[in-house]
């Protein structure tokens, strides 16, 4: 099967879909791939690297499309692409097929086969192929690269000659994969990370990356909605929310906002007022620009100023990053094509039983395929309900039972002093002492000892032998043999005993 | 030769000897001068008992001592670290067996003369020295065979086996009734003898239904149990230095019996009455855990480790039966090397005795200063990047502190996937001693490299 790579025609679209290091995996997986002249020019992979990895140049878009079997992009197909796309061609790249139903309808009627990327599902095993949070992924960490740009100070705090530098304080809102990234690229640099959002469960995440969890106090409220995305929240949440992130705004540095719910417009959160609130030069980063804005004076692709505070509505960050975006899309395209491909021998197969396969695929032979049935798998297991803890049965040491043993062991041991003879009580006063003794020096022993201490306690239990010797010299001729057998077999657990334990604590070393 | 006072006075010395050899046990420095005084203590008695009690069969003793002695110091040169658990064992079924020696040949002792309640309670020292020394004796020849593989490993439960418990306890207490009456009259021999045979049945069927990863208990009671039989042996032979040496060495098993099952969270009964939850009912298997595995390459793991800062390596028994401690400790200094801070968390229970991975990671020349306890440990682990698990199942398994119907429920685990990264070295994805799964295997953060991991840690080295 032929794939072919076209370049992006998207205005500012450095990305391209293939490196060719991807390549190479997929002409091994029986694939022949294609990619256009100049293709990876602006992501920096050049045609001759490609054409090492064994890729074909084509100097012209349509002949690309007129000859593959398979399109691999990074962006909708737009403009003239949408009318090469023919039946029996398949095409993989991003559609957003529920804010562009123009689109889908259009790529429907050609009667190829579409995959769109972002529709892969978000469960565990797709999680390779999980496009989107690659890309979120990079726009995270573009985020803080962007604010650094705008903002005028370091992000990590100093003690020079010349005076104190203040560390950078950042505020994250939305600690998914996006957020998460900002939260580590911002803490690399040595600024102070506060990272807020409404799904409780990823504040170990957050705290595992060393920043802090702005918390509401909030009972039964989880905004965790399906697919491991946040879901709307309650009134009264979001009126606590404001007032929290209003208090926040005077304080930090930099905001940056990732807060998007599926399929809603992007909810606002930063308001006009609190952009005034916050010092001059400070900046904000609005990752949900494109969707609307978290912030109320975004403007979709730029940066603007308002009351001295820089607002980066870029909505293309994973472009900006071409090189590495390039790189992780490849990879991603290439897992899904492992998946789609499962006899490696180059030709695809839409398994429609698959559940990543089905819920990718948006249209075939004509027909519309999306949305798929919802897949019911959350990418983290829903919190446990509240469950009624589970009850703890105290076992409460009875005081029965000491008193019982302490009277038996006390009659038993009055029982004893009645008829046994002084000698006999003189032995055993001996032995309790020495059990007493023995339970004070071996809870002192380290638990790394224990093994020479089991050695080395065999070899002096091995004093045994004294009961043979006392029986070596009898006139009995057993026993006197019995005695020297049981000389020889204590020998052996004396120097063996002693000789396996020196040899054992000889290895313990610093 | 040396009068009667010396010799108690040399087995005075003895016994403080002895006492401060195992003192010494509690830091591995002072631990090597221990063993010194405990071969002291060994030496001062029996010296003194040479001089002092024996007086004639001079070459046969020395020759008896000069066999086992040779035969003791091959042992353990020869022994590997591995084997360290057969190897104790067979050394307390020795014990044992000597026990039993010494019981029957005072008995039959005609210089032994006593009358009375003394006649009596002498009586009884011998049934108990011998009734220990016996047990002490099958059951450590089942041990040996058990950890050398010569015997499955598996628990064999007989039916009723409890009964059959009960059942010989009674005929032992009845056959020492029968054994102290006829031994007043003269005789005795014949309940004595048979009490013996009683006794070795019990001591093989108690650990026959003793499975594998229970040995740590098994292997510390039958050292506990050696003591004791010294303990009784020293009381029929009214000898104070064997009575305190048996007191020590007892305990000490005893002692180390319980921590064994404290780590276990099961009682000691549990264990001795062998299998795993048989003793409650049926063992609650818990259901096929959905998620899946993500396995790992060498070369990635290779790159995990070397990006890592902190790395916190868990063997278990799968390390010693592929013997790849060495292997474990080029890639531990590897690591070190490039500043990476390599530590290593023992779980008490892990191998087949107390103590068994310490002594397997200081012959393999790990440094004993980064070998930590579970307790010292377990808070570390968010801090932890890479948790390496070599051949260990139960003891990291979170179902022990997150399902309450869990077999292992209660028993303490290294929290490992509370770290960043979790690669679990594993043969198969085959449970573990308990048959429990472990849903360790399917967290998001967990990578299984499969393999023998001797072979899979040599490829990670080369990595490197």
């Amino acid at each position: 099967m032929r794939i072919g790579v076209p370049r992006e025609i998207h205005a500012g679209e450095k990305r391209v879909a293939t490196t060719p290091d991807v390549a190479s995996h997929l002409i091994k997986m029986g694939f022949s791939v294609a990619v256009e002249e100049n293709a990876g020019d602006a992501a920096s992979y050049s045609n001759e690297a490609y054409a090492a990895a064994g890729c074909e140049i084509v100097a012209s878009a349509k002949e690309l499309w007129a000859q593959s079997d398979l399109i691999l992009k990074v962006r909708a197909p737009e403009g003239s692409e949408v009318g090469q796309l023919r039946s029996r061609q398949t095409l993989i790249s991003f559609i957003w097929p529920g804010q562009n139903p123009d689109l889908l309808k259009e790529l429907t009627n050609s009667g190829a086969t579409v995959l769109a990327m972002d529709s892969v599902p978000r469960i565990s095993r797709a999680q390779k192929m999980d496009a989107l949070s690659s890309m979120a992924n990079i726009g995270g960490y573009r985020a803080v690269i962007e604010a650094a740009q705008h903002f005028g100070r370091f992000f990590t705090g100093q003690i020079t000659a010349a005076g104190k530098i203040p560390p950078a304080k950042i505020m994250v809102i939305g600690a998914g994969v996006a957020g998460l990234a900002a939260i580590g690229t911002a803490k690399s640099m040595g600024a102070i990370v506060r990272a807020f959002d409404t799904r409780p469960e990823v504040k170990e995440q957050v705290e595992s990356m060393d920043a802090e969890f702005l918390m509401l106090e909030f009972e039964d409220e989880d905004g965790s909605g399906e697919g491991g995305y946040a879901k709307v929240m309650s009134e009264e949440f979001i009126k606590a929310e404001m007032a929290l992130f209003a208090e926040q705004a005077k304080e930090v540095d930099i905001i940056i906002t990732t807060a998007l719910i599926p399929g809603k417009p992007a909810p606002l959160l930063i308001t006009a007022d609190m952009v005034r609130s916050m010092h001059n030069g400070s900046v904000v980063v609005d990752l949900a620009a494109e969707q609307g804005g978290n912030c109320e004076l975004t403007e979709a692709g730029k940066v603007v100023q308002r009351h001295g505070v820089s607002i980066i509505g870029y909505t293309d960050l994973p472009s900006r990053l071409a090189t590495q975006a390039s790189q992780l899309y490849g990879t991603n395209l290439r897992h899904l094509l492992a998946e789609l491909s499962p006899d490696k021998n180059g030709e695809i197969v839409i398994d429609m039983d698959d559940e990543v396969i089905r819920g990718a695929t948006v249209c075939t032979n004509g027909e519309t395929t999306w949305p798929p049935p919802v897949p019911k798998l959350s990418a983290a297991p829903p919190a446990a309900k509240p469950e009624p803890a589970p009850e703890v049965v105290e076992h409460k040491p009875s005081v029965a039972g000491p008193i019982i043993a302490m009277v038996v062991a006390g009659l038993s041991l009055l029982g004893l002093g009645a008829v046994a003879p002084p000698s006999f009580l003189a032995h055993f006063t001996v032995f309790v002492l020495a059990c007493f003794v023995g339970y004070s020096v071996i809870w002192s022993v380290t638990s790394a000892l224990h093994t020479p201490l089991m050695s080395v306690t065999n070899a002096i239990s091995s004093i045994i032998v004294i009961g043979a010797l006392l029986q070596i010299s009898s006139t009995d001729k057993l026993i006197m043999w019995i005695a020297a057998f049981a000389i020889l077999i204590t020998s052996i657990n004396i120097a063996g005993g002693f000789a396996v334990t020196r040899r054992m604590l000889a290895m313990f070393r610093k | 030769m040396i009068g009667g006072g010396i010799v108690t006075v040399s087995y005075i010395a003895a016994m403080i000897l002895f006492i401060v050899a195992l003192g010494g046990l509690s830091s591995p420095e002072t631990a090597r001068r221990g063993n010194w005084y405990g071969v002291a203590g060994m030496t001062i008695a029996l010296l003194a008992t040479v001089l002092g009690v024996v007086t004639r069969q001079y070459t046969i003793l020395l020759v008896a001592l000069l066999i086992g002695g040779t035969i003791g110091i091959v042992l353990a040169r020869r022994v590997q670290m591995t084997q360290m658990p057969e190897l104790v064992a067979s050394l307390h079924s020795l014990v044992g067996l000597a026990a039993v020696m010494v019981g029957f040949a005072n008995f039959m002792d005609p210089t032994v003369h006593f009358t009375g309640v003394e006649h009596t309670i002498h009586d009884i020292e011998i049934y108990l020295g011998i009734l220990i020394g016996a047990v002490t004796f099958s059951g450590s020849v089942i041990a040996f065979g058990k950890l050398s593989a010569h015997i499955t490993g598996k628990p064999m439960l007989l039916p009723a086996r409890h009964w059959l418990n009960l059942g010989l306890l009674i005929a032992v207490i009845w056959f020492g009734r029968e054994f102290v009456l006829q031994s007043a009259a003269g005789g005795g021999l014949t309940p004595l003898i048979i009490m013996t045979a009683l006794a070795l049945l019990y001591g093989i069927h108690m650990v026959m239904a003793i499975g594998g990863a229970d040995m740590p208990v098994v292997v510390s009671m039958l050292n506990s149990y050696s003591g004791w039989a010294a303990a009784a042996t020293g009381f029929m032979l009214s000898n104070d230095l064997l009575i305190v040496t048996g007191a020590l060495v007892g305990s000490s098993g005893a002692i180390l019996s319980f921590i064994m099952c404290r780590a276990m969270n099961r009682s000691f009964i549990a264990v001795i009455a062998g299998g795993f939850g048989t003793g409650g009912g049926a063992v609650a298997v818990s259901g096929d855990i959905e998620g899946e595995v993500s396995p790992i390459d060498t070369q990635e793991t290779a790159a995990l480790l070397v990006n890592a800062k902190e790395v916190m390596i868990v063997p278990g028994y799968g390390m010693a039966v592929a013997q790849a401690q060495h292997t474990v400790n080029e890639i531990t200094r590897a690591l070190r090397d490039k500043k990476v801070n390599v530590r290593f968390g023992i779980h008490p229970v892990a191998g087949r005795m107390p103590g068994h991975m310490n002594v397997l990671l200081a012959e393999a020349r790990v440094p004993y200063d980064i070998v930590y306890e579970m307790d010292e440990i377990n808070d570390d682990f968010p801090d932890i990047d890479v948790s390496v698990v070599i051949g260990a199942n139960d003891i990291v398994n979170p179902s022990a502190l997150e399902e309450p119907d869990s077999p292992i429920a209660g028993m303490p685990v290294l929290e490992v996937w509370k770290g960043k990264t979790t690669i679990v070295l594993k043969r198969s994805m085959a449970t573990g001693y308990a048959g429990v799964q472990n849903p360790l295997f399917y967290k998001e953060n967990t990578r299984m490299l499969f393999g023998d991991a001797k072979d899979s840690l040599d490829a990670v080295l080369k990595a490197l």
